[in-house]
């Protein structure tokens, strides 16, 4: 269990993160959800104490982070960053790690099979591919078999073969009772994967849901009607209690699941029908609701100055319906 | 204490398992041993053309270490290799994830690296030693002679000395670069600056490189300095522990 009470970091004038108070619970994939420069990698640091707090506190099974003796063996994390030497072999990688934290030499073998680099544990990381640096990460993570673990932004990047093989991990590891924590700025991966949901909007608290509660509040159902009549067509609805919205583009959208309804009283009343279609909101939809008004306009890589983005870069070349090409 | 064993093993796994570490320390051996005995084979045959008062106070065993003015830039990349390599690959997160005591991994680290450094800097100093006094033949000196093996453990122990100093200073600066930059004018520039100018010579002689070459002289008109071998060894040591507090200041109060 991760616990996190007011977490605050700032820097300078900037607001990194802004009174962050949420639990990381065992037996799930908690989901850490925001757009890109949200704070979600300075919270995650913060939980490793990597970074230090302006205020508030992160607790690791109640305890301090720098308290832990052994910490690989309470959380392991893959940052998005990459965190090791690329002239350093991926065993001698795992084995200084080990002998840090007094694991026997074995996990070193158990991490490296688990995650399929075998193979190349005498190579040098410097020759590895985005996934195979990913797997060596995750290797590092689960190198002390850990009740908690991390992972911030695990798929960027990755083929789908890769992407595939890191959701089932998460699932997994939370089916095995751990706690599970993993960021990422897009909400249909996090649909995929997650049990529970915390979105957070310019390093502040958006919601903290279960994934369930969020979907059913958030999706909109309606039904959409595009009809060369729309005067009968709305007289129609009105007179029987159907309220609608008029879209833009002419089209006419009635609030709930009445699709049958509709159908049935416009053949009843000779109506013609260019489309009578049932539509659901994206959940992207709903996680762009939640977080428009507080979408980061500066980049976010630690110590860089600002710039302006373009909406596009600041939601990630991944983010459907952004312009990105969705995943 | 198993915890601090523990963590020094894991340093030491890191020291031996990059390349960097053999190749600069292969080339401090290297460099202070051949540009020595390169010197040491001029002088001799230069040494009939010296000043009467030059030959009465020639310095065989400080005229042998003379390569080290350059063998200590590779002894100095070391150190700031072992550093900045944490920093530059990213590597430090993996580390203080894995140790977030930090005052025991920047002890554990600089023990390690230093303990390495000071077995290297011994066989530099005796092996440069050796070879310099073949080469000067009849100019040579014994080891046995007074102040003469003071002078070669001595050698070893400001390139020590060096090594750790540019740890702690990069424990600083963090980057490679920076910490390249500010180390190079510190040691060749300033300090040839300062000592040839008369006013700021003095001032010159309190800088750690040539507070620390006095221990390798044995005649004392070779430096003319207000302090003895050990005392200028000590002011060396001062500049070295100040680096290193700082770094470790610097490295528990700043992120990751």
């Amino acid at each position: 269990m991760i616990e996190l009470l007011g977490l605050t970091k700032h820097y300078g004038e900037k607001k990194a993160v802004e009174d962050l108070t949420f639990t990381v619970r065992p037996g799930k994939v908690t989901g850490f959800l925001g757009p890109n420069g949200a704070g979600k990698s300075t919270t995650m640091r913060m939980m490793l104490g990597l970074d230090k707090p302006t205020a508030g506190d992160v607790r690791i099974d109640g305890m301090h982070y720098r308290d832990l003796k052994e910490p690989l063996s309470y959380i392991g994390a893959l940052l998005e960053a990459k965190s090791l030497h690329p002239g350093r072999t991926a065993y001698h990688h795992l084995l200084c790690l080990a002998q840090s934290n007094g694991l026997p030499e074995r996990r070193i073998d158990e991490a490296l099979e688990m995650v399929g680099l075998s193979a190349v544990a005498r190579k040098r990381p410097r020759s590895f591919s985005l996934g195979m640096g990913q797997r060596l990460g995750i290797a590092a993570a689960m190198l002390g078999d850990p009740r908690i673990l991390m992972f911030d932004e695990p798929v960027n990047g990755l083929d789908p073969e890769g992407i595939r093989w890191i959701r089932n991990l998460m699932k997994h590891l939370a089916d095995e009772g751990r706690t599970v924590f993993v960021s990422s700025h897009l909400m249909s991966e996090m649909a995929l994967t997650a049990d529970h949901l915390v979105v957070i909007g310019r390093g502040r608290l958006m919601a903290d849901t279960e994934m369930s509660d969020f979907i059913s509040s958030n999706s909109r159902t309606y039904v959409r009607i595009r009809t060369p009549e729309p005067e009968r067509m709305r007289d129609l609805l009105t007179s029987n209690g159907l309220t609608y919205v008029a879209a833009e583009d002419g089209s006419l959208e009635v609030e709930g699941d009445e699709t049958a309804r509709i159908g049935d009283l416009a053949a009843q009343w000779r109506l013609p029908l260019h489309e009578l279609s049932p539509q659901r909101a994206s959940l992207e939809d709903a996680f762009m609701r939640l977080t428009a008004e507080t979408v980061e306009y500066h980049a976010h890589s630690g110590d860089q100055p600002e710039t302006e983005q373009e909406p596009a870069e600041r939601w990630g070349r991944g983010f459907p319906g952004r312009g990105g090409e969705g995943s | 204490m198993r915890h601090a064993t523990r963590v020094l093993r894991s340093e030491w796994t890191k020291l031996r398992s990059v390349r960097a570490t053999r190749w600069t320390l292969i080339a401090a051996v290297l460099i202070t041993a051949g540009l020595s005995a390169l010197i040491c084979v001029f002088t001799r045959a230069d040494f009939d053309n010296m000043s009467r008062r030059s030959q009465a106070t020639f310095d065989a065993t400080y005229v042998s270490f003379t390569g080290m003015g350059i063998g200590q830039l590779a002894m100095m990349a070391f150190g700031v290799l072992v550093v900045s390599a944490e920093y530059s690959t990213g590597m430090i997160r993996s580390s203080l994830s894995a140790v977030p005591q930090r005052g025991l991994f920047l002890v554990c680290k600089v023990a390690v690296a230093t303990g390495l450094v000071f077995v290297v800097g011994q066989i530099t100093g005796f092996g440069t030693f050796y070879l310099g006094q073949w080469l000067l033949g009849s100019h040579s000196v014994g080891i046995t002679e007074p102040g003469v093996l003071r002078a070669v453990v001595g050698a070893g122990l400001y390139m020590t000395l060096i090594g750790l100093f540019a740890m702690g200073l990069t424990f600083v600066l963090r980057s490679p670069v920076v910490s390249f930059i500010v180390l190079m004018p510190f040691f060749f520039i300033v300090s040839g600056i300062l000592s040839s100018v008369g006013a700021t010579q003095k001032i010159a002689h309190y800088l750690p490189d040539q507070a620390g070459t006095t221990i390798m002289a044995v005649v004392p008109q070779t430096l003319d300095r207000p302090y003895g071998p050990w005392g200028g060894l000590l002011i060396m040591v001062g500049w070295t522990a100040a680096a290193l507090v700082a770094g470790y200041f610097v490295l528990r109060e700043r992120d990751a």
